[in-house]
Formats: structure tokens, sequence, C-alpha cells
């Protein structure tokens, strides 16, 4: 297994080619110069006595136990805090180290409770491992126990710092601090409880904790764990590489990887501490089928349902056509999974009707980017930001929905990059401790492209285009057609200021800084995407990183955030429905004829229906069979009565899942599905990095859900015949030229791989673009501002823009069954102060939201975080229906729901809405439908 | 399909292939990629809906450059049959 994350080198690794010989008690050994003397001791498999070094630190010289003499220097200096010198020799255990070490010792254990054999870390504490005697001493301090994942014991706490320096250090959020001087000193959450206090909870610090002070409460109650495996998160687009660290085949606790190339060692709270979902009671467990939505479900074997299931496409297909069914795979399924359910619908269904919730997401940036580039995917690795020195973070919230790349870019903010937002809300980034922006271009919502153009026309017509870039790697023709729109007075800031609302003089100076710091990186979300001009936003995008030379090496690019973990992946693995895996259209006769060839089928040249062109389909009856595995499209997808009606007209709707989500609410067929920690498999995060996802428990429903397809697809007459997901990508790396080079051995042997991986890239590419765009020449677009058809008028005056936060995740079907929810147990709705006065509402009123499409109510949040005229929600709850309001409209190119742009009214209300009030009555209904099982908690709740 | 929505995503997609195309042969290329776009992203049934909104007289409905894309370009979009 790749990995030498067991080992704690003390101080960071120091790169750099010139290396320093030096001898350790005997021992010579080559280092890179900057080393310390106790990595160097490390790398010579020398391990020296340490308390508050670590090595996903920098040296701190605290605890006075890494001491060593070294010949020629008086003194025994810490070994943590000198670095080594040509020649130096190195002795780490002498009479005189021992004696000082012991006293140390003596001290620290003076003050810590002797309660070894009962400890939580016992077997498993620094402390306990560097002690050589004991000293009955203890003094007794109040225990912390406010936050649900971790307890804080500061009777047992050496005031080492290791946690306040991770905070500062690793996660950037500076919540953890030392009170008091000497004797009296104590780590402090900010003198608050720690759930009362700023902490984020994303384990930077119990993971730094030499002892059992800061502890996992999972290891408090299950003990230490007696093996582990490496597997990937299965939560955001980052796509950290966790240890599963486990008791047979209990999860003890998950432990941030160190080898993890995406995260580095770090974590956020929902990949670090809630995967308690994987074991709720609210797992359905046993297929089950059912005639009518409206009958209860009947417990079948796995065999009885896929056959069912089975007869049913084939009777629609006899009856209404090959074109009426289809499928949707999920973001949140291994690769190997989405390939297969694309191949069940081209190969088994025989058309393409396929599509995956990155129509809902960012599609767009696979149009765009495309487009523009040349490839549907991110330029940069997530290491790439540490060498930017402006950063433009557009319509994304980091800190939030991609936490470990935030921290990341935090500390880039406080080494001295620049940064610019825009965004419609005062996020985090603009001002958070020790970081501020420099520019927040608080644009108003569906405004993007209009902003974009702003800022091209301010490096257009100031002459600060990178020519030569562009003339050496850009269409020369698109260039010139480009350069003369955005130059156009129309496009100026000082023209766009009526329609995004940002001042011109903040809109020049963000556009100056952008082309005038060095590198430029761009970072962006859904709030680009998610737009009725998302694809021609990303298009924006492209053209400004092109038109400034910031496309084609480290520290700058055009970087997506994905919002779930495997969007890049299920993109990747052919799950639109004009595409083939690669990003090869249906149409393409080579393309078509290779995959005929392989999978020994005639298939479709025409492109499939979208998901929300399905819901069209079945409203008009030409479309009446769904096969979803691992997605909530009742939940997520806009204009909610639209889509229950579109599902509630199907003759045969398959779910695939873990829990009985609102869509299965409206299945006649359930298989059920399992988590990432019960398959293998891999998952592609937004930096196209592929890593691997490993089973540490059985499939609790007996099947892993690229099983399930296999059965489904046998049982409609197609036969797969995989004995390993291994296999899979081994057929995917046949077809598809990105992946010719991935392999499970590869991986194994590497850690991850960032595609293309192939006979030119046989370790996969980090960087995108850099001899030459994908497609050749970088193609420039004309990007004409279009304004939304969601106009505010006097009926409906306000904005609502959609989003999500740190500790929920998309629809909430995971981290609504976790101790998540003790941070956000509902959803509300953010309004501005003067928006709020304006309507009499007060903090916590419950006010009805409405729109040209429907009604729903939420308590309302009043802060300044969002602008006048703009208000905002999240969707992680059902029953607050948040895409009950959100409309049909769509981004042109994709489809793209504009999630982010309805025109509402806000209005203070003593009751629930009506569909809230039908949505409660449904889901009593289908709860009463499920076979007698232990008492499960409504709507995914703890 | 709902022949509404249908018009207003084709009009969605003539604003932007049309937007900097006002005579010429940028025009008859701007119509092209209106067609090519529909053709590479739309299902045939919707493709079939299109035309015959089209055809039942909504070309009013239709912005003029995305109409006129869809009568000089029917050939592309007409769906082949299939058995």
């Amino acid at each position: 297994m790749y990995s030498k994350d067991t080992i704690d080198f003390g101080t960071p690794a120091k790169p750099g080619a010139a290396t320093v010989a030096v001898d350790i008690d005997g021992v010579a050994v080559n280092v890179p110069a900057g080393t310390s003397v106790m990595r160097a001791a490390m790398e010579a498999g020398i391990a020296v006595p340490k308390l508050c070094a670590t090595d996903s630190l920098d040296a701190f010289g605290s605890c006075r136990l890494c001491v060593v003499e070294i010949e020629g220097k008086r003194g025994c200096p810490a070994s943590c805090t000198t670095i080594v010198e040509p020649g130096m020799k190195v002795h780490t255990q002498t009479p005189k180290l021992a004696q000082l070490r012991r006293g140390v010792m003596e001290l620290y254990i003076s003050d810590h409770p002797l309660d070894c054999l009962t400890c939580a870390a016992n077997g498993n504490c620094e402390l306990q491992n560097m002690a050589g005697a004991f000293a009955i001493t203890h003094f007794d301090a109040p225990t912390d126990t406010s936050n649900p994942y971790f307890s804080f014991d500061a009777s047992k706490c050496i005031v080492c710092s290791r946690c306040v320096r991770a905070c500062d250090e690793v996660q950037g959020t500076f919540a953890l601090t030392v009170l008091g001087r000497g004797f009296d000193s104590k780590i402090s959450a900010g003198g608050k409880p720690f759930m009362d206090s700023d902490c984020v909870s994303c384990g930077a610090c119990v993971q730094a904790c030499p002892t059992a002070t800061l502890m996992e409460k999972s290891v408090i109650q299950l003990g230490q764990p007696d093996r582990s495996v490496v597997t990937t998160c299965a939560y955001c687009g980052v796509g950290c590489s966790f240890r599963a660290e486990m008791k047979g085949s209990q999860v003890v606790r998950m432990v941030p990887n160190k080898d993890g190339h995406a995260n580095e060692g770090h974590s956020c709270v929902k990949g670090r501490f809630a995967w308690g979902y994987a074991t709720h009671p609210d797992r359905i467990k046993h297929p089950m089928i059912r005639a009518s939505i409206h009958d209860p479900w009947r417990e079948v074997s796995w065999d009885e349902a896929v056959t069912y299931a089975a007869s049913e496409f084939r009777r629609i297909q006899a009856k209404y056509g090959r074109g009426a069914v289809g499928g949707i795979t999920s973001s949140r399924c291994t690769n190997e999974e989405t390939y297969l359910v694309q191949k069940l619908v081209r190969a088994a269904f025989g058309n393409n009707n396929v599509d995956t919730c990155a129509r809902v997401c960012h599609s767009p940036t696979g149009y765009g980017l495309k487009t523009t580039l040349g490839e549907s995917a991110g330029t940069q690795d997530f290491e790439s930001v540490e060498h930017a020195d402006v950063v433009i973070v557009m319509g994304a919230n980091p800190t939030d929905a991609h936490p470990v790349f935030a921290s990341r870019l935090k500390q880039r903010l406080i080494a001295g990059a620049k940064l610019i937002v825009i965004d419609p809300r005062k996020t985090d980034l603009v001002s958070s401790p020790h970081i501020r922006a420099a520019h927040h271009l608080q644009l108003r919502p569906g405004t993007n492209v209009a902003m974009i153009n702003s800022l091209a026309h301010v490096i257009v017509t100031e002459n600060r285009v990178d020519e030569a870039y562009v003339a050496a790697r850009c269409e020369p023709a698109d260039f010139a057609r480009w350069r003369e729109f955005v130059a156009l007075p129309k496009n100026s800031p000082e023209a766009m200021e009526a329609v995004t609302g940002v001042p011109a003089a903040t809109a020049r100076a963000a556009a100056r800084l952008y082309a005038t710091a060095g590198n430029g990186a761009i970072y962006y979300g859904l709030g680009v995407t998610e737009h009725s001009q998302g694809s021609t936003t990303v298009m924006g995008i492209a053209n400004l990183a092109m038109a400034t030379g910031n496309i084609g090496r480290t520290g700058v690019g055009v970087n997506p955030l994905r919002g779930q973990n495997n969007v890049q992946g299920s993109c990747d693995m052919g799950s639109f429905p004009h595409e083939f895996p690669g990003y090869r259209h249906v149409s393409d006769d080579a393309t078509r004829q290779l995959f005929e060839k392989a999978w020994g089928v005639a298939l479709d040249n025409e492109p499939g229906l979208r998901i929300p062109n399905m819901f069209d389909a079945s409203l008009d009856a030409s479309f009446r069979g769904m096969y979803v595995q691992g997605e909530d499209i009742a939940h997520s997808d806009p204009n909610t009565h639209h889509v229950e009606a579109a599902l509630s007209a199907l003759e045969c709707l398959v779910v695939h899942d873990i829990f009985l989500n609102e869509t299965a609410k409206y299945a006649h067929v359930f298989l059920p599905g399992a988590s990432f920690l019960e398959k293998d498999g891999t998952f592609t995060n937004a930096e196209r990095r592929i890593s691997r996802v490993r089973k540490v428990m059985p499939p609790l429903a007996g099947k892993a859900d690229w099983e399930g397809t296999v059965a489904l697809a046998a049982a409609l007459g197609y036969q797969m015949d995989y004995k390993h997901p291994s296999e899979i990508m081994d057929e995917i790396a046949r077809l598809t030229p990105t992946f010719h080079g991935v392999s499970y051995a590869k991986l194994d042997e590497l850690g991850s791989i960032q595609w293309p991986c192939n006979d030119a890239a046989p370790t996969g590419t980090p960087i995108m673009h850099e001899q030459a765009f994908v497609r050749g020449k970088g193609r420039f677009m004309v990007t004409e501002y279009v304004a939304t058809d969601e106009k505010v008028g006097p009926r409906f005056p306000l904005l609502l823009t959609t989003g999500r936060i740190l500790t929920q995740y998309n629809v909430g079907a995971q981290t609504r069954r976790t101790d998540n929810v003790a941070w956000h147990s509902e959803d509300t709705l953010e309004i501005h102060p003067h928006d709020a006065e304006t309507r009499g509402i007060v903090h916590g009123d419950r006010v009805a939201l409405r729109s040209r499409v429907g009604e729903t109510t939420l308590h309302a949040r009043v802060t300044e975080r969002v602008a006048p005229g703009v208000v905002y929600t999240t969707f992680h709850h059902p029953e607050s229906g948040a895409n009950v309001v959100t409309t049909d409209n769509s981004d042109w190119a994709t489809n793209c729901p504009e999630y982010k742009v309805t025109a509402v009214e806000v209005a203070k209300v003593m009751s629930v809405a009506a569909w809230q009030a039908n949505f409660d009555e449904f889901h009593r209904e289908q709860m009463r439908h499920l076979p007698a099982r232990p008492a499960s908690s409504p709507k995914g709740g703890r | 399909m709902d022949a509404g929505k249908l018009i207003k995503m084709a009009n969605d997609i003539g604003r932007f292939f049309a937007a900097p195309a006002a005579a010429g042969p940028a025009r008859d290329q701007a119509l092209f990629g209106i067609a090519d776009h529909i053709k590479r992203f739309w299902d045939p049934r919707m493709r079939s809906a299109i035309l015959a909104a089209l055809d039942a007289g909504h070309a009013q409905a239709l912005d003029e450059p995305v109409a006129a894309a869809l009568l000089a370009h029917r050939t592309l979009l007409t769906p082949v049959a299939k058995a």
C-alpha cells in the first residue's frame, strides 16, 4: 500500500535540489538544504524524542524534549529548530541528553493525570510514549464536550500549542489561543466552549494533539483502531484522502492522509467526522418493489427486484418506443459505477437518455472550457494556488463548500497574495482573521457576464493584454473579434455599473490588479454556472485568463470548484446524453464504432434527453421509465411542482440509493445502495485527480452499486462480466484516451493520478495546456451580456440566490443523518436588515418566500451578508422547499438551471405553505408504506 | 414536448450565436451555429417538436435569426427515421 502516512518526520519537508551531508549518531545522511536536524534524523531512521513538533506544522521549539548535542557547538539546541549544516555531526542519545529529557518529562507528567489505562489515547499517546518516569499528581479541569465529535480535556493538556498552531497554520481559522502565562497557561477556544467559538471542527487540532486532550468521541467510545485503509472522501470536489481507521468492520475514525495529494493531511468537519450516516438506521438494506407509489413497499430478493424493473422497462419501450426510458448517473458514486450506468443506458436501453447531476451544476463548465480551451476540466492542481499572486474567487464560497482547498488558499493569502471576490454575498473570504479581500465586487445576481465584460474592457482598453502570449497561443481572428467587442463603450465598467451595481472604480482597480500582479488564478463555482448565461460566463473567464497570459503554468489558471465528490468523474465517464466517455460526441462515427465493437451492440448516434428534458418528456408521455442511481432529483432540481408532476407520471421509476430519499417516494423499485465505505472504485476530484475508493466494510445490502447495475443489465438481457471494479477501469482505459494509462496498480503505486494519463504523460498531468491548448489555439468567444428573463418588479421585488453551508452537503441526505445537524438543523432565509424592516420582519420570524412558480416558508435570518434587494437560502432540508420557488429558466447552452436568480417577495406569515403541508402528508404516507423497521427519523434528521 | 419551452430555449441559443452577427458571412455562420448547437444537444423528439412548432405558425414567437436558422438548416435538424 502506498503510504508513509504513519511516519511523523517532526518538521515539514524542504523542497529543493541542493542537499547537505550530515552525520547523525554515526549514520551518514543527505537531506535538502534547510532541513531540520530532527527531520534529517528521521530520514536516517533515527527518532528524536518530541512533543511539540509534527511535520504538518513549522517548528516551534517549545517542548525542549528534542534537544541534541552537535560537535563544535555549545549547549543542547532543539533539533526541530536547528537547521542542518554541511559536515555537521549530531548526537541524539547521550547521558546528558537523557538527564535533560527526563527532567522535562517530569515537569510535564507532574501536571498530567495518570489515567493512562482508562484513557482513550492509551497506546496512541505521544506523551505516554515519551514518558520514562511518572510522578503522581494532577489537577482537575473541566472537560469541554460541547462539540459533537471531539472532547477537550484540559487536565491532559501540556500546553504544547500544537492545536493552536494547527488552527492557525493549517486551517487558518485562528479559533484557538493560549490564555494566561507560565503555570496558568491554558488552551482556549477564545474563552468559550468549542461549539460557541469560531472553531469550524476541521479536526486539525485533534490531529495535532499529542495527548488525549483533544480526542475524537468515537475513539473514546470504541477504543483504538486495529487497522486502517486509505480511501477517498465522498463529500465535496476536493476529494480528500483519508485513512479509515477500523476495528473489524466498524469505523473508529477517519484521519486525513498526509500523503493525500489533494489535502496533504487536512480535512473538514464533513469528511473528518460526518461519516456516521453510513450505518444510520434509515439505511434501506433490502430491495423493494410496488405497483403504485400509493402502495406499501414489498421486500423482495435482488433477483426479483431487477427482474421486475427490467420487465417494466421493456414493457414501456414496447409501448412507447425505445427512447421512452433513461437513466441518471451519480456524482456521489464511483467512476466505475457511473460508467456502468451510462453503458447500461446506451447498450441495454438502446438510446442515449443518460444524464447526471452535473447537468444542474457544472455542465456549463464542460461546454465553456471545451469551447475555449479544448478540454472540459480545470487547468491546475490545488497546489498551484500556493504560487498565485492574485486570486479571483467568483461565485464560489470555498470556506463553506470546499473547505480544505479554502485553507490552502487562505494560507497563500496570509502570505501575501491578493484577493478579488466577485459575489453577491459577503462571504467569509471577503473579511476574516488575517484576510481581507483587496476588492469585493458585490454584483447583482444574474450580471456575471456584464461584470466579466467590464473587467475585460479595462484590460483591453488600458493595453494590459499579454500580446506575446495571445499571438503565440490563440486564434488571431477570434481574438481580434473579441477585442473589438469588449472595447465597445457599452462594456465599460462605467456603462455596466448600472447593471452590476459595482462601482466602476472598483471594477477598474480589480481588473488592473488581476492583469498586473503576476500569477493570476481564477477559481469559480456554481455562482458562475447556475445562470441563464452560465456557459457564457465560463467562456468569459477563459477569455480573461488567455488575454492576460494566465493559463499553462503553475500559479495561474481557470479552476472550477466542483460541487460533489465525483462531478468531474461522472462527466468524464460519459454521463451526458450527447457524449461518450472522454467527451466525444455520439455522432462521431469512429468513437461510436469503438464502443460498438467493445460492447457488442449497435449504438444510437443521436443525443438523448437531458434531465430537464426527461421531465418535460414525461409530461408529454414520450418518456415513462427512469433508473436513478445515487441522486435525489425530487429535492435538488428546480421547480419542484414540475419535477413532482413529471416523476408522478412515470410508470416505472427505479431508485438505487442508500436512503429512501425524496425521489424514492415516487419510485416503484428500490435497489439498496452502498456507501463509499462499502465498495471499491475511484473518484475524480476538481483537479482531475483520480483516487482510489477502498472497501472497508461489506455492503450492508449485499451488493456494491456497480454489482446492482450489472444485475439490472443482466435482467435486461445484456451481460456485463466484471469480477472487480479494476476490470471496469481497465475497460475505461482501453476506450478513453485521457485515461489510457490509468490502472488500479498504478493508482496504488502513485497514490493518485491527474488525467490525462497516457503514453505522453504516464504519471498524469498536474497542469494542463502548458505548451499549447488542448484544442490547439485558444479560442476567444464573444460574450454578449443578455439579461435574464427572471426580472424583479412590483410583485417580486427581491432576488433569491441559493447556496450551501459548511456543515451540510448538497441535499443533506448524508449530513442530515449525522451530528452536523447540531450546526444547521434547518434552512433559513438571509435577508438584509433594510428589506426586513420595510416588511416588519425580525430575526426568527417565519416568512413566506414567493416566486412566479411557487411558495414556501422559512425562518428569517436578518444579516448584512446579503446586499439590499437580495435574499439567500440553502437547500439541505427537503421540507424547506427552496426549489419549490426556483424556476425552469436555464443556461442557454446546457440547460443548467438558473438556481442563482429567482425574483421573489418575502412576507411575514404564521403558518407553513400549502406545499409544505402536502409534503408533510406525503412523507408520512410514504413512511407508512415502508416495511416494519427500527424507528426512523422523519426526513432524515438525527 | 412543450412548444413554448422549446421556443424559449431556442431563442436563448439564438441570442448567443446571433449577437455578433448582423449580416453577411457572419450571419450565415451564426445561423449555422444555432442549428448545429440544437442538432448536437437536442434529442430528436425535441428537434421534431420545434420544427413542428415552426410549421404550425409559431415563427413569430421565435426570434428572427432562430426561425431563419431552423428554415435554413431543416435537413440537418430533421431526425432520421429509425427502425
